[in-house]
């Protein structure tokens, strides 16, 4: 083991790994955290906690980990390399996992124009593959990225983002490859929707090995509404969703829309699972938490091994 | 070349309202060929100023002068004569020929007519798009001829992120995705193998980040 | 306001605009005498800072006359014309003269009747927006010098 990651261990133990996530509230209000957390409780391995997603200010990911933490379940920690340099991110990943944090999600994040401080100078000291190669030096090699030693260095499971979705595609198994490179432990893909382009990916991936070096959870995100399908469909950058899922979803009354998207979510499940080289999901309902356990349980994900 | 673009006319007016007596110098290099304020940007701008002025009853009087560079010492001298003859001074170059100017007249206010932009190349006629960042420790070689730290959004070393679609930016469909011109151009040249080697964390002591930057040639010093 | 007379400046296109004033003449059409013509061998020629001294100097109105499109002598002298045009009358908005001062026509030499016409209406719409408000300034300091 690298790491004491509740989620290395899963993964390590040949489980399906669950992750979900929990944006943390605009505001002073950590009873908001431990209300979305404690929905998941039991349900999911470990918490992803967005870094002001979508370029928009919110509570730290770090001290809404620390909540997390406080609860007795696992989180992970998200770092966007856009609003820190590299001195502010090392600091803080030593200061979180001084606290028991001890797995990551290393992203570039969102520009700045998509937020609430379109404003704002956008940093990129770092992109998310030097980001990773920092991470992992800083573990195995006990050194800060400018090359001094740590006492006592912060030992991360060091997770990534993927989209096979984005453009172009016949870059996206190289790029997968250059993270297992620079020192990615697993990997959090954009959700799935287009499951045949998802499988033609993996495909790629495991003509490469990269299944073998990495583990891949898939994502998956319920829809609310045809009006969210659409919406994703159009106006999320790098997101696929075909037109025969809309279609699906607007084929049935208003009221039954939603239950048909946890449908097509667990169904999604079931068949990814089948997948060779897809190691677990990350489960991201926007603020829809409630809908997770049921999805777990429903994708027959439950009870969550005891490690 | 540097380009800008002149400010509104309400902040340059603003800058002026207590002078009548104004020094309007244009430059002839890269402001003229952005056409924002070269000699004929100056006209222009002179005779606005004026209107502008005569509208509300004031006049204004302006010497209007295009040296041949502003960046240089040596041709913001040719302003010697002029400058006892006017209140201010309004540059109509990039901020390099503003401080210049600031620099040789300390006793005199000077304004800047436009906002200095970015390095650039022509697109088309009347268009001019990012090149270059001057970071300082140039990384071409490695891209394809294609500059990620001017022309990624993020400015990432080792892209595409995951928002590029059809060949675009996720920050606005007009923007060309760099990486995916990158690796067009590393395709073309057939050096795509290229790509997987991991671009390293960047020096930025080269760049701005390591504070205003000199450069001294010995031999011409 | 019943004697202002506005005076308005026409750049117009030696191979259309300009003909075109002949021929209205021939045809007997009258067209205001507030309108000076200026001939200039393509409405691309016309500068910028020809159309701002115009006003500048006391003009209450200005309009470049060229060719149809797809009709330039120079091939595309007018579109450059009516580019240069949209742009001017954003300045003389931004300095308060207003941009309905200016405009871009396009004509052919043989549209005598559309000269005339033009000539008058551009004419009429300067009168009603009273005088070039610069040169009204500039008469208020006079006055000021004078008082």
């Amino acid at each position: 083991m690298k790491t004491e990651s509740v989620l290395e261990k899963v993964l390590a133990a040949g489980h399906l790994a669950v992750t979900s996530e929990c944006g943390p509230p605009r505001g002073a209000v950590p009873e908001k955290i431990r209300e979305k957390a404690d929905i998941l409780r039991g349900y999911v391995d470990a918490i992803n906690v967005t870094d002001n997603q979508t370029a928009v200010v919110r509570m730290s990911s770090f001290a809404a980990c620390l909540i997390i933490k406080q609860m007795g379940l696992e989180p992970i920690l998200q770092m966007v390399t856009r609003d820190r340099n590299r001195l502010a991110m090392q600091s803080d990943i030593i200061g979180a996992y001084s606290h028991g944090i001890n797995t990551m999600l290393c992203l570039s994040g969102d520009h700045p124009c998509f937020g609430d401080h379109p404003m704002a100078a956008n940093v990129y000291d770092l992109d998310s593959i030097q980001f990773i190669q920092m991470v992992r030096k800083m573990r195995d090699e006990g050194k800060f990225q400018g090359g001094d030693d740590i006492l006592n260095p912060p030992k991360m499971f060091i997770g990534a983002a993927a989209n096979p979705f984005a453009d172009p595609f016949e870059l996206r198994v190289p790029r997968l490859a250059k993270k297992v490179k620079a020192g990615a432990d697993f990997i959090q893909t954009q959700c799935v929707y287009n499951v045949e382009k998802f499988e033609k990916w993996m495909e790629g991936v495991r003509e490469r090995g990269l299944h073998e070096k990495i583990s891949i959870l898939a994502g998956v995100t319920p829809m609310k509404s045809v009006g969210m399908a659409r919406y994703m469909k159009n106006k999320v950058p790098g997101m696929d969703v075909p037109d025969e899922l809309v279609k699906r979803i607007s084929g049935v009354p208003k009221d039954k829309q939603a239950e048909e998207g946890i449908k097509i979510c667990v169904e999604t499940i079931e068949h990814l699972r089948e997948v060779d080289g897809v190691r677990g999901f990350h489960i991201m309902a926007i603020e829809w938490e409630q809908k997770v356990p049921e999805i777990v349980e429903r994708a027959g994900l439950y009870p969550r091994p005891k490690i | 070349m540097i380009t800008a673009e002149r400010k509104p006319l309400d902040e340059i007016i603003d800058y002026i309202k207590p002078f009548s007596r104004i020094l309007l110098v244009g430059c002839n290099e890269c402001v003229t060929v952005c056409a924002a304020g070269g000699r004929k940007e100056v006209g222009l701008l002179s005779s606005a100023l004026q209107m502008a002025f005569m509208k509300e009853g004031k006049v204004l009087d302006v010497k209007e002068l295009t040296l041949e560079r502003q960046c240089d010492p040596e041709y913001v001298e040719e302003l010697v004569p002029l400058i006892d003859q006017v209140d201010a001074v309004v540059s109509m170059a990039c901020g390099c020929g503003v401080q210049e100017v600031a620099k040789r007249f300390k006793e005199k206010p000077v304004f800047p007519a436009v906002n200095t932009k970015f390095m650039g190349a022509s697109e088309r006629q009347g268009v001019w798009a990012e090149r270059c960042q001057g970071c300082g420790d140039c990384v071409l070689g490695m891209t394809g001829g294609i500059c990620p730290v001017a022309r990624c959004s993020k400015r990432l070393l080792n892209g595409p992120c995951g928002g590029s679609s059809n060949g675009k930016c996720e920050i606005n469909p007009e923007v060309d995705c760099a990486w995916q011109l990158i690796w067009d151009r590393l395709k073309s040249l057939g050096i795509e193998k290229t790509y997987e080697e991991i671009v390293p964390a960047k020096d930025w002591r080269t760049s701005r980040d390591g504070g205003p930057r000199k450069i001294i040639r010995e031999d011409l010093a | 306001m019943d004697t202002f007379e506005p005076v308005i400046v026409a750049f117009c296109c030696h191979y259309c605009a300009y003909t075109a004033a002949d021929m209205a003449g021939t045809m007997r059409y009258s067209y205001p005498p507030n309108v000076y013509i200026i001939r200039v061998p393509c409405s691309g020629k016309v500068d910028a800072l020809h159309i701002m001294k115009a006003f500048q100097k006391g003009a209450d109105g200005v309009y470049v006359a060229g060719c149809l499109e797809g009709d330039c002598h120079f091939k595309t002298g007018n579109i450059k014309a009516a580019h240069m045009v949209a742009y001017l009358k954003g300045l003389l908005d931004e300095i308060g003269i207003g941009a309905e001062r200016l405009e871009m026509f396009t004509m052919s030499a043989g549209m005598g009747e559309r000269f005339a016409r033009i000539a008058t209406d551009f004419t009429e719409r300067i009168r009603k927006l009273g005088p070039n408000p610069a040169k009204a300034g500039s008469d208020k300091t006079d006055k000021v010098a004078v008082g």
